[in-house]
């Protein structure tokens, strides 16, 4: 009916304003980036590369990158091992207080990072981790345990528990059950939640900016930094770090979506399920 | 897909707890702790007497500390039921499937992966006085002196919108795809026009999604900080309450303080979702939402 | 290596309970298993019939009662202990590894040496029919193939004992037949113990040597299928073994064998049974298979009645008629009745059940 098709074309329509929105902001950020000056005009007039080199070297991007680097890796690594045993008993086991967990499991995600981010900078400074890289990894961790686990669940619940029954009467112990059905089993499961964990640590801001120290910010926090920082420091090199760090997130997404949907990204509302 | 049969070898046994236990722990040592700490401290100024609340006090009788609620709430409340006005009306619509879907949720998706601090230089690049927008519009004569859209509340929402319409987005899609079909068709073989069904039929179902997706962006809008700093006005017209705390705990050095701002925070964040609730228990509707297949 | 490892005379389950909260899905149950039996757990769905069958193998644990082999207790073991084999309903087939890795599973556990392995494989998938399909994944199987690579995964290991939870449901009419004959012709061939759940009596009828047929955990009657079918003990077992007809009775005097019988519509005359005494309530049943159509000639438990509903079944129809006095009565007939038909027919006296009113 030609009602619907209207109510259609609007959706497209704004759809389509909000992605050339998007798009002007993103190429804005990487004309800048690579624009010798640029002032009043549609384009600049002329290209360089400079600003890159500028950026590399003046806010040490390779010390960043690496620090950024290994505080993702350490943040995923950690968050799915004591993750994923977690997540398994609360896919397979019922009891009394199982609700009481999951809620606990959950506030993490629900209260916002800036609201329990000052309490939990204030503890971490007080017992000497504070502005650290260990100091950082403990702070994103908090989020990122129940991301973890939340995103494994739904993949624990699809191994039916059938599968572990034949193999326990097929002579198969714990253990055995554990490396040679449920680990492979769960591999796009792992996956799926080690990228979602990797993804969210890089763009972490508000608790990696809140225990960030000399030595210990990450991409973001550089980034934002550089925009506050004292001396005057050239926009198209910032936008040119902003770049890099864009080119980083974009890769690992660009991995994630190859095995997750983009609607797994986001959290999903309890549905019923099919 | 039915519960998942209870494994019986007794439900909380030796194992279970050994898989819990470092998750479980980590949750209670640095989120449970800290925030008991936080409420602890604010009660511990340190120009003042053990287990007082002159934190709050000041705050609340200093006009740029308590302003800042107001201000906060001017920013969250707005965005938030623009988010998931619009949110609903893209999820609604695209409800049946929709050409191009991957490709649209993906580029939804990137709001979200690329970070507040990427999009807000980017709104600044575009939407700024000397941006590509305003270039566009005095360009083709539309406007004689460029908007300020950029250093003021303008920006903020912008920015805020622009992280939370794709996530809300996203949710409220899931959540209506997951409505019965079969609930819709018959409304149609009733005799129900287009408005009346999402009126009568599918409003009522969806209202719960709605009410946790609205708590769940204004939440996440009260807290909005690095927007507020980089493309709002933070001494001024933007100044939310998370910059007030963050000024206290780390340029004035006062982490009491500063914990007491984080502890009203959470307080005015946990009014708003009881609110929400007390506002859902009023339209609650028995709602059938595919009755369960054999 | 074709026969089955059958080292064990009895299986006894003595008193077996298992509850789930405030329900009790298996209440007091005894049983005995001989070695090479067949055993058919039958009944509606929440019977508990999974649920013994599931303590049986050791995943659940029992909460009153026990279970021994030979008289030695094995319901503390584990289930991976017990050495029997067990067929899941949904197959459980293992999504990640090929159907020679699947057969194979048991035996890799026990640590076999490869050429073992691949022999008693190799056997036990030319028993099943799937030779050939070693590098299949079970994804890439049709239902009844899956189902074979369950049944063979489970008997390469030689189990004592082999557990079925309804493995032919999930298969459509036809493939459930075939799969049906098959595992009759493995159980004749092995000659392994076998306890089978399902709730289609027509299954349970015709591959077990005994019936035991359950209700909310409850057992209700164990025989062979002759038994079962021809004497059910009660009303549920009567109802769920195909009786359409019931008629509350009362019992009047007996003699030659047969015993009158009152009803709010009339008399009738049925076989005596044991354990009934005059003056006491019961209740009568009769298949619709038996009713006939026509008025017998001694005039005996003859009724009247007018065609409601006809089925229409191939060979024969399946008729609903109103009689006077007796209420509606369900009929199998080759003849050819329409609805609207007045008709006569017949309960015959050896055909009737007595049982007892609950």
């Amino acid at each position: 009916m030609t009602r619907g098709r209207t109510w259609q074309l609007i959706v497209y329509v704004f759809l389509l304003g909000f992605i050339l929105n998007l798009a002007g902001i993103v190429s804005h950020v990487v004309v800048s980036a690579f624009a010798k000056r640029w002032f009043g005009k549609p384009l600049p007039p002329a290209f360089t590369t400079d600003w890159f080199t500028y950026a590399w070297t003046n806010f040490e991007l390779d010390h960043v990158l690496l620090i950024t680097l290994f505080i993702a890796l350490a943040v995923v690594f950690i968050a799915l091992v004591i993750g994923f045993p977690a997540a398994y008993i609360l896919a397979r086991r019922n009891f009394r207080a199982k609700p009481v967990l999951l809620l606990l499991y959950f506030l993490p995600l629900l209260i916002p990072q800036m609201t329990y981010g000052i309490p939990l900078a204030t503890t971490l400074y007080k017992f000497g981790v504070g502005g650290t890289i260990p100091g950082v990894i403990l702070a994103v961790l908090v989020p990122m345990v129940p991301l973890a686990i939340f995103v494994l669940l739904p993949f624990f619940e699809q191994i039916s528990l059938n599968l572990e029954w034949s193999a326990s009467m097929l002579g198969a112990t714990r253990l055995q059950i554990f490396r040679r059905v449920l680990l492979p089993l769960m591999v796009p499961g792992i996956l799926t939640a080690g990228l979602l964990v990797l993804v969210n640590t890089i763009s972490n801001f508000e608790l990696a900016f809140l225990m960030a120290g000399g030595g210990s910010q990450t991409l973001v926090v550089a980034l934002y930094y550089n925009v506050f920082a004292g001396g005057v420091r050239p926009v198209y090199s910032i936008d040119a770090m902003a770049v890099i760090y864009m080119v980083m997130v974009m890769s690992v997404l660009l991995i994630a979506l190859r095995f997750v949907r983009p609607t797994q990204m986001v959290f999903r509302l309890d549905q019923p399920r099919r | 897909m039915a519960r998942a049969r209870t494994d019986d070898r007794s439900e909380l046994d030796l194992v279970a707890m050994l898989c819990l236990a470092p998750s479980l722990l980590y949750v209670l040592v640095m989120f449970v702790y800290p925030f008991m700490y936080g409420i602890y401290a604010s009660l511990q100024p340190p120009k003042g007497p053990a287990w007082s609340l002159k934190n709050y006090v000041s705050f609340f009788t200093d006009a740029y500390q308590y302003k800042t609620i107001a201000t906060t709430f001017e920013l969250a409340l707005p965005n938030s039921i623009a988010v998931v006005l619009f949110a609903l009306f893209f999820a609604y619509n695209m409800r049946r499937g929709v050409w191009a879907e991957r490709t649209i949720t993906t580029i939804l998706v990137l709001p979200i992966s690329l970070g507040v601090i990427f999009l807000s230089e980017g709104i600044l690049g575009f939407y700024g006085t000397n941006g590509w927008l305003n270039q566009m519009l005095l360009g083709a004569g539309l406007i004689q002196e460029p908007l300020e859209l950029t250093h003021n509340f303008i920006g903020v929402i912008l920015s805020l919108f622009m992280q939370n319409f794709p996530f809300c987005f996203l949710m409220l899609l899931g959540y209506i795809s997951g409505i019965d079909p079969s609930l819709e068709s018959s409304a149609r073989m009733l005799g129900a026009g287009p408005w009346t069904i999402f009126r009568r039929v599918m409003l009522p179902l969806i209202a719960p999604g709605l009410v946790i997706a609205f708590a769940l962006v204004f939440v996440m809008s009260f807290a909005v900080f690095p927007s507020a700093v980089m493309v709002g006005q933070p001494a001024g017209s933007t100044r939310t309450i998370s910059i007030a705390a963050y000024q206290q705990a780390f340029e004035q050095y006062d982490m009491s303080y500063a914990s007491a701002i984080a502890v009203i925070m959470g307080l005015c964040q946990l009014a708003a979702l009881i609110v929400i609730v007390l506002v859902r228990r009023r339209m609650t509707v028995v709602t059938t939402m595919g009755v369960g297949k054999r | 290596m074709l026969t089955a490892s059958h080292d064990f005379r009895v299986l006894k389950l003595d008193g077996v309970s298992r509850a789930f909260g405030a329900l009790n899905a298996l209440n007091d149950v005894t049983l005995e298993v001989k070695r090479g039996e067949f055993i058919a757990l039958l009944g509606p769905s929440g019977c508990g019939k999974s649920t013994a069958l599931n303590c049986i193998a050791g995943l659940l644990a029992l909460t009153g009662g026990s279970i021994s082999l030979d008289g030695q207790r094995i319901d503390q073991l584990r289930p991976e202990s017990r050495g029997f084999g067990m067929v899941f309903q949904n197959y459980a087939l293992f999504p990640h590894l090929t159907v020679f890795d699947n057969v194979a599973f048991g035996l890799s556990l026990q640590r076999r040496p490869a050429e073992e392995i691949k022999e008693r494989v190799g056997t036990m998938l030319d028993l099943v029919r799937l030779s050939g399909y070693e590098e299949r994944y079970p994804g890439q199987l049709s239902g009844g193939q899956q189902q074979r690579v369950a049944i063979a995964r489970a008997l390469v290991l030689h189990p004592r004992l082999m557990l079925f939870d309804e493995p032919l449901s999930n298969l459509d009419a036809k493939l459930r037949v075939e799969m049906r004959a098959e595992i009759k012709q493995l159980h004749s061939r092995l000659r392994l113990t076998s306890i089978y759940v399902t709730h289609d009596q027509a299954e349970a009828l015709s591959l077990s040597d005994r019936i035991v047929v359950l209700r909310e955990g409850v057992l209700m009657q164990v025989g062979t299928p002759q038994d079962i079918h021809d004497r059910p003990a009660n009303v549920f077992v009567a109802d769920f073994m195909g009786f359409r007809n019931f008629f509350d009775v009362t019992l009047g005097p007996t003699a030659d064998g047969h015993v009158t019988l009152t009803t709010k519509g009339g008399t009738l005359r049925s076989r005596a049974g044991d354990g009934f005494t005059a003056g006491q309530d019961a209740v009568l049943a009769i298949r619709p298979d038996d009713v006939e159509v026509g008025a017998a000639a001694d005039g005996k438990n003859v009724l009247r009645g007018k065609v409601e509903l006809v089925e229409y079944l191939g060979r024969e129809i399946e008729a609903a008629v109103m009689t006077e006095g007796q209420g509606r009565l369900w009929l199998r007939t080759p003849k050819k009745i329409a609805p609207g038909d007045a008709i006569d027919i017949t309960l015959p006296a050896d055909k009737l059940v007595l049982l007892r009113r609950e």
